[in-house]
């Protein structure tokens, strides 16, 4: 059905990446979507996404204050960049569409295979003007850049390809905040290309509250040399039916990733998280957390994948998925996979599904405290200790608020 | 201020309460002493609303109001405050966002405009002082890890800033050491007005030398079965409960 999509997207976008999106097409042919029979989506039934025919979004004005100056603000309205409102940006960085890209950067396509799923591979059939970002060798760049998702369909639902290639050069840092939010029925199918040079580090975080029927499937890929250093903060709020992959794959020695989540989930909401943490070289640490608040009818799902290859001695590999269900109606299916083939190393995983703790909420009743803010307060406790390592202060205030009130 | 009549409640099927009445004026202090397991913690869960004990018979009226009707955060709000026998831990929330949670659910409880995070400092700041509480563990999650001692000196700080009618201390002094006692024994003296209860249940005479009673009850199975004067806490710490009990058996 995306298919019909192809002829007409391509009159208006750039022949820049054609021989890219030809390749992803011919693949995305042979890649039939995935259905719960495939293995990695037992738990996540995508038939409502599928049976749903989308159309390419119309383009959106771009209105809006422009963005405050002492901020670094990106901007796409259904897909397409928005520099009328975007932050100007400095002399040290490269930031832009990528139908501007210079010619030195080869990458886009090259982190995110198109021939390992359906949806990367859909993805890559409309690459045109995503979002890149290059932070040159020994660039500090206090100031996060945000890049702003915004979609809305205004009578058939839209499909969004959000593209994001983020280069961070040698001892090179930077913060990135991905934010996705919009309105209506729409489909957002992000995929999101990451490289750190030796030295590299990357704070990156994304908040997802797209609207509650919309359909969100990202794709978080991360390519790090020796002693890089990259985090992820991973908040899920909104959509009907998501699914959210984060792969990292360790390219160098001494690389440490830290890889966390929280999501949070009401009424019919489905929520699959799948992380692939590649261990392909030795001495490298990766910490992953993941916390579920389900609540109503919603169904999560953690699958945690660890693959530690051969050689990849010394590796120290954290996972831990914890759960808790605010209603007897929400479920949660987790499935944690290690896959070890070298013999020197400290993997640790665990799991655990909780509820709100009886005696807590009556200590904090007894301290006048009613019952549904005690339950929130006790929900933002489970949260926090996710929330509390977001660098970032506006996004820790805005997840209080989003659970405490 | 607070009348407790025939009061029986049971816990998992078993008889705990079993026909308590007790009266405290404004201004009072009552002890509360007894042997383990005779319900003492159950009386102050009773009168808190903890929901795992079931009142079977009895009533209990706080200023002419039915207590039982209310639940525990409206009990709160009417000013009614449980030291805790074994105070909980809240990891995730710090001692000060929840102390600002509670000051402010009681005043809105009670009409009153809630405090703002500079008046609220203010506020803490003062009783931090009074109870030499140290302010890192206001910084820190709601008792976890804080010590024995510690915990307890929460709870008295907790009560401090709340500044509530009735006054519920479960074995406050448990745990803690010399000092520690006079901080408390310091704290609840200062909250001590005619306007203000206390019930303090304990099993030592040390508490009561600093937090001096107008009466001392003894609890036993479930029954107030003697009360007196400050004195009877100086005969329970010589003799024991034997000669209670045994004069009960000769009723
Ligand atoms: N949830 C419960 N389930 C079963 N029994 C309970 C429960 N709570 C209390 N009890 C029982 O009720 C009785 C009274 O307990 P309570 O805690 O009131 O005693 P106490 O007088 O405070 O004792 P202590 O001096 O040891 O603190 C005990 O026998 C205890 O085991
Ligand atoms: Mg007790």
């Amino acid at each position: 059905m995306f298919t019909k999509l192809f002829a007409p997207f391509d009159r208006d976008a750039t022949p820049r990446y054609r021989a890219l999106r030809e390749e992803a097409r011919a693949r995305f042919a042979t890649l039939p979507l995935p259905t719960v029979r495939s293995e990695d989506w037992r738990f996540t039934n995508i038939a409502p996404l599928a049976e749903t025919s989308f159309e390419l979004p119309n383009a959106l004005m771009e209105s809006g204050p422009a963005a405050p100056k002492n901020k670094l603000q990106f901007h796409f309205l259904n897909g397409r960049f928005a520099p009328a409102i975007s932050s100007p940006v400095p002399s040290s960085i490269s930031i832009g569409s990528l139908a501007n890209a210079p010619s030195s950067l080869p990458l886009v396509g090259k982190i995110a295979d198109v021939r390992a799923n359906a949806f990367t591979a859909l993805n890559a059939s409309f690459v045109a003007d995503g979002l890149y970002v290059t932070i040159p060798d020994d660039v500090i760049l206090e100031t996060p850049i945000e890049i702003i998702h915004y979609a809305r369909s205004d009578e058939k639902p839209v499909v969004i390809q959000p593209r994001t290639l983020i280069v961070i050069g040698k001892n090179a840092r930077a913060t990135v905040v991905e934010r996705y939010f919009g309105g209506q029925t729409y489909f957002t199918n992000a995929v999101t290309e990451i490289t750190l040079s030796d030295y590299g580090v990357l704070d990156h975080v994304k908040v997802q509250e797209e609207s509650v029927s919309a359909y969100h499937i990202a794709n978080t890929q991360v390519v790090m040399a020796a002693k890089s250093n990259f985090t992820t903060h991973y908040l899920s709020l909104g959509g009907a039916l998501v699914r959210n992959e984060v792969r990292v794959r360790f390219d160098g020695e001494h690389a440490e990733a830290t890889v966390n989540g929280l999501y949070l989930a009401d009424g019919k909401q489905h929520m699959d998280n799948f992380t692939v943490i590649d261990h392909a070289q030795p001495n490298c640490a990766s910490h992953e957390l993941y916390k579920g608040i389900l609540d109503g009818k919603s169904h999560g799902v953690f699958n945690g994948k660890i693959f530690v290859r051969k050689d990849a001695q010394k590796t120290d590999a954290k996972q831990t998925n914890k759960v808790l269900l605010l209603s007897d109606d929400a479920t949660i299916n987790t499935k944690p996979q290690l896959e070890i083939f070298a013999d020197d190393v400290k993997c640790t995983h665990g799991a655990t599904i909780g509820q709100l703790d009886a005696t807590q909420l009556f200590y904090l009743q007894s301290r006048g405290i009613p019952l549904e803010p005690a339950r929130r307060l006790l929900t933002f406790a489970f949260a926090n200790d996710i929330v509390n390592r977001v660098k970032i202060e506006a996004i820790r205030a805005e997840m209080e608020t989003r659970i405490v009130r | 201020m607070l009348t407790i009549r025939n009061l029986h409640a049971k816990v998992a099927d078993k008889d705990i309460l079993r026909g308590i009445n007790l009266t405290v004026k404004s201004g009072e202090v009552h002890a509360i002493m007894g042997p383990n397991g005779s319900g003492k913690s159950t009386l102050a869960g009773v009168l808190t609303g903890k929901d795992a004990f079931e009142v079977t018979e009895g009533e209990v009226l706080f200023e002419g109001k039915n207590l039982l009707d209310m639940k525990p955060e409206e009990r709160a709000g009417e000013g009614i405050f449980l030291a805790f026998q074994y105070p909980v831990e809240i990891p995730g929330v710090t001692n000060n966002y929840f102390l600002r949670a509670s000051v402010n659910s009681v005043r809105k409880y009670r009409g009153e405009p809630e405090l703002d995070a500079a008046a609220f400092l203010k506020l803490v700041k003062a009783k931090a002082k009074v109870l030499h509480m140290p302010e890192d563990l206001l910084k820190r999650a709601v008792n976890e890890g804080f010590s024995g001692g510690e915990k307890k000196r929460n709870e008295i700080f907790q009560m401090a800033v709340l500044e509530p009618k009735l006054c519920i201390l479960d074995e406050t002094d448990s745990g803690l050491d010399i000092d520690a006692m006079k901080a408390v024994a310091e704290g609840v003296n200062a909250l001590r007005s005619k306007d203000r209860a206390m019930i303090v249940i304990t099993h030592y005479q040390r508490l009561l030398d600093h937090i001096v009673p107008d009466f001392v009850h003894v609890l036993s199975e479930g029954r107030i079965v003697k009360t007196g004067g400050k004195g009877l806490a100086l005969e329970l710490e010589a003799h024991g409960y034997d000669p209670i009990k045994a004069g009960m058996a000769t009723v």
